[in-house]
């Protein structure tokens, strides 16, 4: 049984989430990866980096879309139509776990419902994702055609200079399908999965 | 020589929208022996559809195009220098209609140049003469998520236990798999090399990935040792995209190489499930991709 999830995504309806759900979401997100999250954190939550005032105009728009809403780790393939409209051709997640050294900081600044992504994250994204009521959906990785479907218009891009799958895109999704593998209440699938994993190689390598 | 740049194009379609039959077999196994309504049997229900899609719209399997590894052997008559050109010019066309992610980004300046074109390494061609008529081109599409984990060991390892034998190899090979957990977007496929140095490795590993899934090594020894590989890779329990299940690798294929005394590398390219690698063959006027 697959939830609904409609941005912007309540606290409750987070809590109401556990490792294993699966989720339809639906509403406006915006793509960040690895530049995306390095500018934010200089920019705008460590501030070494002063920023100019195109940087807060960005920061500006997008503030009140993150505000309980969802960033997507996606670096999409994009085709460019008519009067700078765009659509998206292949749009599947990227791995999550090299957003690790920022995310936390990311979901608190923004009060991000959550992220969603591949491959899981760490022991910082979960306890940030404990105290913010945020969880951390799963995507199938790889299954690009199949999630560009899913998005149905593209909005508007920011930081285009990025270059394609760095830029930050604005999209608006429908029956978006994910797994949550990290919840509001601490727990992670990744962490089951990697600690039972430990346990089947020290078998195998006799250790 | 032949202008084959439409053709190049051609092979760079095939190979980002179409996967090989065998790997959609091997998925479509896989699947089967899951729970039915769990995460790794929903995951692979996904990626299957999402082949058949991809298929049908003629679209990226994946958005990581990559790094796209072209294995060229060609006859006398060509030259070297005018086949990579038609492979830039290929790859460039094959961005602008969407086939391929613009992904070659200046790691000093970080701009990406928009058409995969880097420097002379980028996209990455290796040449090869041949004595025989047939000018053949490997294609492999290789994405960042998968690359980002393969990895190298210098044996001993006594951390693993793992010492310069056949038993060492197995050893760090299995680790490389559960390092990889489920960021390489199992299950996958590992190109093994064991010997030669820190580079001969990582190019040996990835000409491994060029066999055909399912076709085993020719010495027996080396094929034992792949299908051991395969087998206890599953024990682990990682599962399709790390959601825990017995699907995590879906086949191994090793080459050897000569090593000093002082070294015994052993390289493992993991290969996420979209197995994206196609060969084209061009035989005087008639081109084919298998």
């Amino acid at each position: 049984m697959k939830q609904r999830l409609s941005i912007p995504i309540s606290p409750e309806a987070i809590l109401a989430l556990s490792v294993g759900d699966t989720v339809a979401i639906e509403g406006q997100i915006i793509t960040a990866r690895d530049t995306a999250h390095k500018w934010l954190a200089e920019r705008f939550i460590h501030q070494t980096i002063e920023p100019t005032e195109a940087d807060w105009k960005v920061y500006k728009d997008i503030k009140p879309i993150l505000q309980r809403g969802l960033i997507y780790h996606c670096g999409p393939v994009v085709r460019a139509l008519e009067n700078k409209q765009y659509s998206f051709v292949a749009a599947g997640p990227t791995t999550s776990m090299r957003e690790e050294p920022y995310q936390g900081d990311v979901i608190r600044h923004f009060n991000l419902a959550g992220v969603i992504g591949k491959g899981g994250m760490g022991q910082e994204t979960l306890n940030s994702c404990q105290q913010n009521h945020s969880a951390y959906f799963h995507a199938i990785g790889g299954a690009a055609a199949l999630i560009a479907k899913s998005v149905v218009r593209v909005l508007g891009v920011h930081k285009l200079e990025f270059g394609v799958p760095e830029a930050m895109w604005v999209i608006e999704v429908k029956d978006f399908t994910a797994i949550v593998t990290m919840d509001a209440h601490g727990a992670s699938l990744h962490e089951n999965v990697r600690k039972e994993s430990k346990t089947n190689l020290s078998h195998l390598l006799d250790l | 020589m032949p202008e084959l740049s439409a053709e190049i194009l051609e092979l760079i379609r095939i190979t980002s929208t179409n996967l090989p039959a065998g790997v959609e077999e091997d998925l479509t196994k896989a699947m089967e022996a899951e729970d039915k309504g769990g995460a790794a049997h929903t995951a692979l229900d996904s990626i299957l559809e999402n082949i058949k899609l991809a298929r049908r719209a003629s679209t990226p399997i994946c958005q990581d195009s990559g790094t796209p590894l072209f294995f060229v052997t060609y006859p006398q008559g060509y030259r070297a220098n005018d086949l990579r050109q038609q492979i830039r010019k290929a790859t460039a066309a094959a961005t602008h209609a969407c086939y391929l992610r613009p992904n070659a980004v200046d790691p000093v300046s970080g701009v990406n140049s928009g058409n995969n074109l880097g420097d002379e390494h980028f996209p990455s061609i290796y040449f090869e003469e041949t004595d025989g008529g047939l000018l053949t081109i490997d294609l492999m599409l290789k994405g960042g998520g998968c690359e980002n984990v393969s990895a190298q060991y210098s044996l001993p390892d006594h951390r693993l236990q793992a010492e310069r034998d056949l038993e060492g190899v197995r050893k760090v090979v299995l680790d490389a798999v559960f390092q990889a957990q489920g960021m390489g977007c199992a299950p996958g496929y590992l190109g093994v090399a064991i010997g030669g140095d820190r580079g001969s490795g990582y190019f040996l590993s990835k000409k491994a990935l060029l066999r055909k899934p399912g076709q085993r090594h020719e010495d027996v020894v080396l094929a034992d040792l792949e299908a051991r590989i395969t087998l206890e890779a599953n024990q682990l329990g990682i599962g399709p995209m790390g959601f825990g299940g017995k699907a995590t690798i879906l086949g191994t294929s090793i080459l050897k190489t000569h090593r000093l005394p002082a070294s015994f590398f052993v390289t493992v390219s993991y290969m996420c499930w979209a197995y994206r690698q196609r060969r084209m063959v061009a035989d005087s006027g008639t081109v084919v991709c298998e």
